[in-house]
């Protein structure tokens, strides 16, 4: 991170930094991890500073909480080129890259109307992981666009 | 047989497809063998949509193997009218059948509803899904009048929403087959399908018009362009017309050509067609009960015949 991005926000106790997020994707990155904002948790964003790598990224803070493997995973269908930071006594004691999965488990929504998982039955949607998109598991809806448009 | 569950034709290899036709086929030859083969054998039928052929041919085929059936009748007298779950229905007649037999207007039905049952349960159509034991019919049809190797098929009409064509398109992968699929563009197979065949290296073409490879055809496979599907009935007339076949239209096509229909058909086959040596669809429509009772057969345990 550039001293200018440093500026912008300042270094965390504790929790976790998301780093290149894909530029404005960082709103998705919030979704994905359930912060909506009422719950308390203390979240700082940077949104489309310069990079080397992906042209404009995102920056996302979250203090006191450390990301499960499980979110890790699906930020990696928003940001395949995220690297997580999780901070103790502001020092990085660990950094790691996302994956992708081959399942994600109720997180996206299917799009198509006509899925059985749209409808109030008791079953949790399940996308299978393409190279480039995802795919119902129940109606085989494939979705390569906006997929973040698809979490819940 | 592998499988307990009969959901999708993407599950069924070569080998287990033959198992049914080979089956079928038996069953075809003496079906008087097979009567008393699974007595007192209960098949629980919820069909949440109309069906004719699929229902009735599935009745008629576990009641010829000495079972019966268990029906839950219209949606509108059902508890799926007081608000039930589609989960909690087929939970409930899991209970009192011993395979049950699943038609529902919304996709991935059923598989959503094999994953609350120990029961097999196999697929009669999921909305504009999957249609896997009309297209073992297909097959075995197609089987009897050219073979499964070496085929040029055309597939036509509404390939989008078209569940058996889905199916068909899926099942074909296993055997050296071209597939044409000849539609409006606004009908053509969709992402999911073609991502499939893709992915299984399966030989397609596609085409608007059926005169650019109708002379090339072993089979002819045609479906229903269904008009509620366009938003415009305008749009409708534009193409309705060019989809439809008659007696004249075959004289183009060569001598052996086979034509089928999962039926019900509305115009898109003219009846002068009915008459003529390619016309099978009725004899398709029949074959739905040997090859149902052969998966019966196979799903209920019937492992040798």
């Amino acid at each position: 991170m550039s001293d200018d991005q440093e500026l912008r926000v300042s270094k965390i106790r504790s929790g976790t930094v998301i780093d290149h997020v894909n530029g404005g994707a960082s709103m998705h990155v919030l979704s994905i991890l359930g912060i909506k904002g009422g719950d308390g948790d203390t979240v700082s964003i940077v949104m489309n500073v310069p990079s080397d790598r992906l042209g404009k990224k995102d920056i996302v803070k979250v203090e006191d909480r450390e990301l499960s493997q499980a979110e890790v995973d699906v930020l990696s269908l928003i940001a395949p080129a995220a690297t997580i930071n999780i901070i103790r006594d502001f020092e990085v004691i660990e950094k790691r890259r996302v994956a992708r999965p081959e399942e994600v488990v109720g997180v996206l929504s299917c799009p198509n109307p006509q899925c059985i998982t749209t409808e109030d039955e008791p079953v949790e949607t399940r996308f299978e992981v393409l190279e480039d998109g995802v795919r119902c598991c129940y109606c085989d809806t494939i979705v390569r666009e906006d997929v973040a448009e698809l979490i819940d | 047989m592998r499988h307990d569950h009969i959901i999708n034709a993407k599950q069924l290899s070569r080998a287990d497809i033959e198992e049914v036709l080979d089956r079928a086929a038996e069953i075809a030859d003496d079906p008087a063998a097979f009567r008393q083969r699974h007595p007192g054998a209960l098949l629980g039928l919820l069909f949440f949509e109309p069906s004719t052929r699929t229902k009735m041919s599935f009745s008629a085929s576990i009641k010829r193997l000495g079972g019966d059936i268990v029906d839950m009748g219209p949606v509108e007298y059902s508890s799926v009218k007081k608000g039930e779950s589609l989960a909690d229905t087929i939970r409930v007649v899991e209970g009192y059948a011993d395979a049950l037999v699943l038609r529902h207007p919304m996709e991935g039905s059923a598989k959503m509803a094999s994953e609350f049952v120990d029961v097999p349960l196999i697929n009669g159509g999921d909305g504009a899904g999957q249609h896997p034991t009309q297209t073992l019919l297909d097959l075995y049809t197609i089987r009897e009048n050219a073979g499964l190797d070496d085929l040029s098929i055309g597939i036509m009409g509404d390939l989008k929403y078209g569940r058996t064509v889905h199916s068909m398109a899926h099942a074909l992968t296993n055997f050296d087959a071209n597939q044409h699929f000849i539609s409006p563009e606004s009908l053509r197979l969709p992402r999911n399908v073609r991502y499939d065949l893709h992915e299984e290296g399966a030989t397609i073409r596609e085409h608007t018009e059926l005169s650019t490879v109708l002379d090339s055809l072993d089979v002819l496979y045609v479906t229903r362009i269904q008009e509620e599907r366009f938003p415009e009935e305008s749009e409708y007339r534009k193409v309705a017309g060019e989809y439809r076949i008659d007696a004249a239209t075959l004289e183009d096509a060569r001598d052996d050509l086979t034509v089928l229909h999962p039926l019900p058909r509305v115009d898109e086959i003219d009846h002068d067609v009915d008459a003529t040596s390619h016309a099978e669809y009725f004899q398709q429509a029949h074959n739905g009960v040997p090859v149902r009772m052969a998966l019966l057969d196979l799903v209920l345990g019937g492992d040798s015949a």
